[in-house]
């Protein structure tokens, strides 16, 4: 009988535990969904959809920890949420700590990931703090759905901040087109309409299929919305055009100093701007440990990499490249070797994978310009730093007494050396001086590309050919020529596919030299002939 | 001629002459006898940042054995070259191992066109190779022992993810890849499985970047408007290891969340992530056959070997560490079975074997060289590791000709 | 260099050539010696001879156009890779029904990329004397082009070794497309036969060692001829002082176009001569890195002595093979060295060093 007794204890605990239950369920909806967010990952949609709907403000946190993976569960099913170094109860808020061992953190994949962005939305349209409420409509206006009119059209009344009002109304105008009701349909219609926004396009040609009594409307409004990318468009395609621009630009710069300059034919040059992306690594993981200066790692990264290349550099000429002048070939086979030895080193010492190099928050993510054209952070602060670089550069060489040495000593050498330059000290300070360059622009391209051995690697052959292009000795035609080649082979991209942009490109520029053997901007008199 | 200059280069003449007159080609006398393992991956040039952690792979795993007494009684000894990412001298190190240092196996080979290059100097000399990275299929050897997938290990799970009501449900599709083998053949498979399903050829955009691509603002601008089409979009990625870097912080700063626009990649493992703030790419996806977080006893075990040999415990595991150190221990017991290394009693010996691999489940190699594994695929989190959000309950096994090639219709599935 | 040369020390860099020679040509006889015997030479190193013999010929066309006309082009790698693809066209069409899919015409890559007939350039390639004619024709047509280009508007010295690297630059981005219906980044394999031999047999890979060494003396001799007609001289004279020769009414643009294209053409053979040896050509040729170390294997050697680019290529070559199986760590290290200390400290390469001794 024994088997017997123990069912009916089970039955008298659950009924028990039935019983203890019941009222929450009554009277509270939340603690009920709560524990469908430690479910499968369809439970978990769900009761993220019904915390989301019952807005109240307890799931917040809940839903916040689940989407930034704080959220544990223990093996009675407890929900916790992790804050740091100290726990609380999900349901009750009030802390408990658990140990490490006995808590599993709850994964989510990417629908319960779009419901949390719903459901957060809804929640923080209430947020005290504007930003909060603009992310929060523009979760909405992603996930639109019909239930969330009669919400935003109340947060609409109350907003007074104007570009969050401008969200707002968005998010109300695409969750009015799913609604039923006809006339909200053709507000939201003509709201969406009169946008340059690429979302609300979509969000019109997906309501297509199911709204066929307005298609004119939906059709008329997309019309409308297409005017006005086309425009932006074009920008966008100039903006990719000078950014790959900027990119051709720093990676050109340091050449057009120990190339153009010099006439030194540095084959190590792309293992210069990899020393320079590597100097930024070590600068990152050195300042880690420094909570106050990890912001500034990046900015500081710059001089430490002009001084670690600029060293390198000096150190080449003097021991190596100053037995070779007069004889530029020879130093392209020189500076191959020492490139073979520098990227081996590199690979050697910090391992053949890629580093991993932190992007500062304010080179993340997109920014409008005016006319809502949008570019990406870090090829805009890019854009601008080859511009301030390219300029002191010119300053150096226009302004500073070493600049006129330099220009001086590359002239004419002999009548330098008897005005009393010492031209030796100028030819390493030059070759420092470009290799520095080369470091610096390592530093900016640690942020859009691999930091690996290779790095450099790619970059050699397009340098060489932008100061080519542009006229050997001619920054400004260095200028010119980046984004020159930059910006055409952007208007191609679309058109020819990636490769074949870069072999027309390649191919142009052979051409063009035929033309014109000394570039865009071509040095006159006796120099030019050497 | 000064007199030092003259003494400089007799002394260079002499390092010279040294150089090139010593041992370099006398064939090697075997002193105990040990059995040679060859390591053909890259160490220097653009390949050697993936290969590299196949090499540490394969040494840790000849020492390990060797910790374990060695094969039939005998010691192993690893035998490491540099193809250093050049084909051709892939083939000539091959031919060299195979020659010259008389290796019972090897271990190598990353890219397609490296194997492909090695592949007639196996055949010709009746060496083995173990090839341990998912591959596109279409081929079939003796002398190789495929132990990564073949597409439909990999692919063709992953966009049927994609097209479910997990993946979200995706009615266009983005094929994204490197231009090479790997990339054009798995989509042209994927094609023919999406018009399968019936996604026609309008919804969807196939494009080719070159290796090392760095560039991706237009593509990635483009794949922003193809999506904006009203469609619930998805992209498919084979792009290759190096360019992975910048197309992700490209998607990240474009702002293409994978709640949107979900990505699945093929050639994105922890290695690569390694380089990369992933806290924006959270939620995008890439199928493999194992991923480190994978919960059981032999990823424990594998895990704690790997960070202890290359004394890191940062270092991360990735799937082509895994095939490689299943097709080892594979190798190791067709050895034992067979009882010596001869290739053509190990071939046999090998077929059929059966591992408990570190992805959890038990791998059998089968009679077309290929493995049966597991497909599993992982959404990225923000500390560079996986979550595994699907796997098949049973492994899979290969099909090294794809039944999605018309010309294939006509050829026996083993 | 040659024309200064004391005559003694020129006969003895061509007693270097000759014994370097009568040892290579013996080398498949000291292959069948047992392989205890110190005379043995192993298949491997057989194997391994007759891809730096075809190396050598790459070697000498440089040196023909850098050495005695003063181009130097770091592109030279293109036209050995064209000269190569011709020749794997070849080899490809021979495979006939035996590929992976057996299909009688389209090599397999063509087919499981659907393919559906094989595109109009690949025509005639079935064809050895065809496929032999585009061996020289097709990098002769591309260096007579850029050639004519260049020498009209007197693009010279550094320019022209950059426009001629941006030339293998697009090359190989072209070749790696897979729409060029060239085999994209894998680029042709598994040949099966040629002239009828299946090349998998040591007869072929002897068969191929002679073609290559009897293609080396011939474009040896080919150049030693030319350098000392009186055309040979003009062209070192305008290596040496353009503007003069001009001035004095030659002709420059076609002395060193003719020059340009002779040595693009020999660098075609070379590669068609590579390529069923190590059995793979894939756009990788194309890249930059291995038209610079072409040029590296004649610094090496002696640039300007036709013997000086055969030992270069033969010695930097024969340490690569060695090194990146006895250091693969630390081979770029010693490599890389030797580049630095040859242009330091021995300007006139390794045959500098000969002469000197001859001296």
């Amino acid at each position: 009988m024994r088997p017997a007794r123990s069912v009916m204890k089970r039955i008298i605990v659950l009924v028990l535990l039935l019983l203890a239950a019941m009222p929450a369920r009554a009277q509270d909806a939340f603690l009920t969904a709560l524990p469908g967010l430690g479910g499968g990952f369809g439970a978990q949609v769900e009761a993220v959809e019904r915390l989301g709907a019952l807005g109240d403000p307890r799931a917040l946190p809940a839903l916040r920890a689940l989407s930034e993976g704080r959220l544990l569960r223990l093996a009675d099913g407890t929900l916790l949420i992790r804050d740091g170094a100290t726990q609380v109860n999900a349901a009750t808020g009030a802390p408990q700590q658990a140990a490490e061992a006995d808590t599993q953190r709850i994964n989510i994949n990417n629908r319960v990931r779009g419901a949390l962005r719903g459901a957060l939305g809804q929640l923080q349209i209430i947020s005290p703090d504007p930003d909060e409420r603009f992310a929060a409509a523009e979760a909405i206006f992603r996930s639109r759905n019909a239930a969330n009119v009669p919400l935003l059209e109340a947060a609409l009344a109350r907003e007074s901040v104007p570009r969050v009002r401008e969200r707002i109304a968005l998010a109300l105008a695409a969750s009015r087109l799913v609604a039923s009701d006809p006339a909200a349909k053709l507000a939201g219609i003509t709201a969406l309409g009169a946008t340059a926004s690429p979302e609300a396009r979509s969000i019109l040609l997906e309501a297509r299929a199911a709204n066929a009594d307005v298609l004119p409307q939906i059709e008329a409004a997309v019309a409308d919305i297409d005017r006005r990318l086309a425009i932006r468009r074009v920008a966008e395609t100039a903006f990719q055009g000078l950014s790959l621009g900027s990119v051709l630009l720093l990676a050109a710069l340091g050449l057009a100093v120990t190339f153009g300059v010099m006439g030194v034919i540095n084959m190590a040059h792309g293992e210069f701007v990899m020393l320079g992306a590597y100097t930024t690594v070590i600068v990152q993981d050195l300042a880690r440990d420094i909570p106050w200066l990890q912001p500034w790692s990046l900015p500081l990264a710059v001089p430490m990499a002009f001084l670690v290349t600029a060293a390198i550099g000096a150190a080449m000429e003097r021991g190596l490249i100053r037995h070779l002048y007069g004889r530029p070939l020879e130093t392209l086979l020189l500076t191959f070797g020492v490139g073979m030895m520098i990227q081996q080193a590199v690979r050697l010492a910090f391992g053949a994978q890629n580093r991993e190099v932190i992007s500062p928050p304010w080179m993340q993510g997109t920014l409008m310009l005016p006319f809502d054209v949008p570019v990406t952070a870090n090829r805009l602060w890019i854009l601008c730093f080859s511009l301030v670089i390219f300029a002191l550069i010119l300053a150096a060489i226009r302004m500073t007494r070493f600049g006129l040495e330099m220009r001086a000593v590359t002239q004419r050498r002999a009548i330098a050396a008897a005005m009393g330059i010492r031209t030796g000290r100028v030819d390493a300070l030059t070759f420092a001086f470009g290799s520095g360059i080369a470091g610096i622009a390592g530093v900016a391209l640690s942020q859009i590309d691999n930091v690996s051995p290779n790095l450099g690697t790619g970059y050699i052959i397009d340098s060489f050919l932008v100061v080519v292009f542009g006229g050997v000795g001619s920054l400004a035609g260095t200028l010119i020529a980046a984004f020159g080649l930059g910006v055409i082979n952007k208007m191609l991209e679309p058109w020819a596919g990636a490769v074949l942009a870069k072999v027309f490109v390649l191919v142009a520029v052979m051409v063009f030299i035929q033309r014109r053997p000394r570039g865009l901007f071509p040095q006159k008199g006796r120099a030019a002939e050497a | 001629m000064t007199e030092t200059s003259k003494i400089t280069r007799r002394v260079a003449l002499a390092g010279l002459t040294t150089a090139l007159t010593a041992p370099a080609f006398r064939p090697s006398f075997a002193q105990a006898a040990p059995i040679k393992v060859g390591v053909l991956h890259s160490l220097s040039g653009t390949m050697a940042i993936s290969e590299t952690a196949l090499r540490d792979t394969v040494l840790m795993m000849v020492e390990a054995q060797n910790a374990k007494g060695g094969l039939l009684g005998r010691r192993l000894e690893a035998v490491v070259v540099d193809p250093a990412s050049n084909w051709p001298l892939f083939a000539e190190k091959a031919r060299e191992l195979l020659q010259v240092h008389k290796v019972d196996v090897t271990f190598g080979c990353w890219t397609s066109v490296s194997r492909k290059s090695v592949l007639p100097v196996f055949e010709e000399l009746n060496g083995m190779l173990f090839y341990p990275v998912q591959y596109e299929g279409e081929e079939e050897s003796k002398n190789i022992f495929y132990t990564g997938a073949a597409p439909n290990q990999q692919a063709i799970p992953a966009v049927e993810y994609l097209l479910g009501p997990d993946g979200g449900e995706a009615k266009r599709i983005v094929l994204l890849g490197t231009d090479y083998v790997y990339p054009r053949t798995t989509n042209r498979i994927l094609r023919g499985f999406l018009n399968s399903k019936g996604i026609t050829d309008a919804d969807i955009m196939e494009e080719y970047t070159p290796f090392g691509h760095s560039d991706w603002q237009g593509i990635v601008a483009r794949v922003k408007r193809f999506a904006g089409e009203g469609k619930k979009t998805a992209i498919v990625s084979t792009i290759n290891g190096d360019a992975n870097v910048p197309f992700y912080r490209e998607l990240g700063n474009q702002g293409i969340k994978a709640e949107d626009i979900p990505s699945v990649a093929f050639s994105v493992g922890e290695e690569e992530l390694a380089g990369i703030d992933t806290r924006p790419l959270v939620g995008h996806l890439a199928a493999w056959n194992y991923f480190m977080s994978v919960q059981s006893p032999a990823n424990t075990e594998f895990k704690a070997l790997w960070q202890a040999y290359i004394k890191n415990p940062r270092r991360v595991t990735n799937d082509p560490m895994e095939a490689t150190y299943t097709g080892f221990n594979m190798w190791a017991q067709g050895v034992a079975k067979a009882g010596t290394t001869a290739v053509d009693a190990v071939r046999p010996a090998v077929i059929g074997q059966t591992f408990a691999a570190p992805a959890g489940y038990t791998e059998t190699m089968l009679p077309n060289h290929h493995l049966s594994k597991p497909v599993m695929i992982g959404e990225i989190q923000a500390d560079g590791q996986f979550n595994i959000v699907y796997k098949t309950p049973e492994v899979v096994p290969a099909e090294n000709w794809s039944r999605f090639i018309p010309e294939n219709a006509n050829r026996r599935r083993g | 260099m040659d024309t200064a040369q004391p005559s003694r020390a020129r006969l003895g860099l061509r007693a270097v050539m000759i014994t370097a020679v009568a040892i290579l040509a013996i080398f498949p006889l000291l292959n069948q010696l047992p392989a205890d015997n110190v005379f043995h030479v192993s298949d491997f190193l057989v194997s391994v001879s007759g891809k730096w013999i075809c190396y050598a010929i790459l070697a000498l066309s440089l040196d023909l156009a850098w050495g005695y006309a003063g181009i130097l082009s770091l592109g030279h790698g293109a036209f050995f890779a064209l000269g190569g693809y011709a020749m794997g066209m070849h080899l490809m069409r021979l495979i006939g029904p035996r590929g992976s899919y057996g299909h009688p015409v389209l090599p397999d890559f063509m087919v499981f990329l659907g393919y559906q007939e094989l595109p109009w350039y690949w025509l005639g390639f079935n064809h050895f004397s065809f496929a032999m004619l585009m061996v020289v024709a097709i990098p002769g047509l591309l260096a007579l082009v850029l050639g004519w280009l260049c020498f009209r508007s007197r693009i010279t010295g550094v320019y022209l070794s950059i426009i001629t690297q941006a030339m293998t630059y697009a090359l190989m981005l072209a070749f790696f497309r897979n729409d060029m219906g060239l085999g994209g980044n894998n680029g042709f394999t598994d040949f099966k036969e040629l002239l009828g031999m299946p090349l998998n047999t040591g007869a072929a890979r002897i068969s191929l060692f002679y073609a290559s060494l009897i293609a080396l003396v011939a474009s040896y001799l080919f150049c030693l001829w030319i350098t000392g007609t009186k055309y040979g001289r003009v062209l070192t004279a305008i290596r040496d002082a353009e503007s003069r020769v001009r001035f004095l009414g030659y002709n420059t643009t076609s002395h060193k176009l003719f020059a340009f294209v002779a040595s693009a053409m020999m660098a075609g053979i070379a590669g068609a001569l590579y390529v069923p040896q190590v059995g793979i050509i894939n756009p990788g040729e194309f890249s930059p890195g291995n038209s610079i170390e072409a040029v590296i294997w004649v610094a090496v050697g002696g640039r300007g002595t036709l013997v000086g680019a055969v030992i270069g290529a033969f010695s930097v070559n024969g340490l690569k093979t060695w090194l990146t199986s006895a250091a693969p760590d630390l081979w770029l290290f010693v490599l890389g060295g030797l580049f630095v200390a040859v242009t330091l400290f021995l300007p006139k390469g390794l045959v500098g060093l000969l002469q000197g001794r001859a001296k």
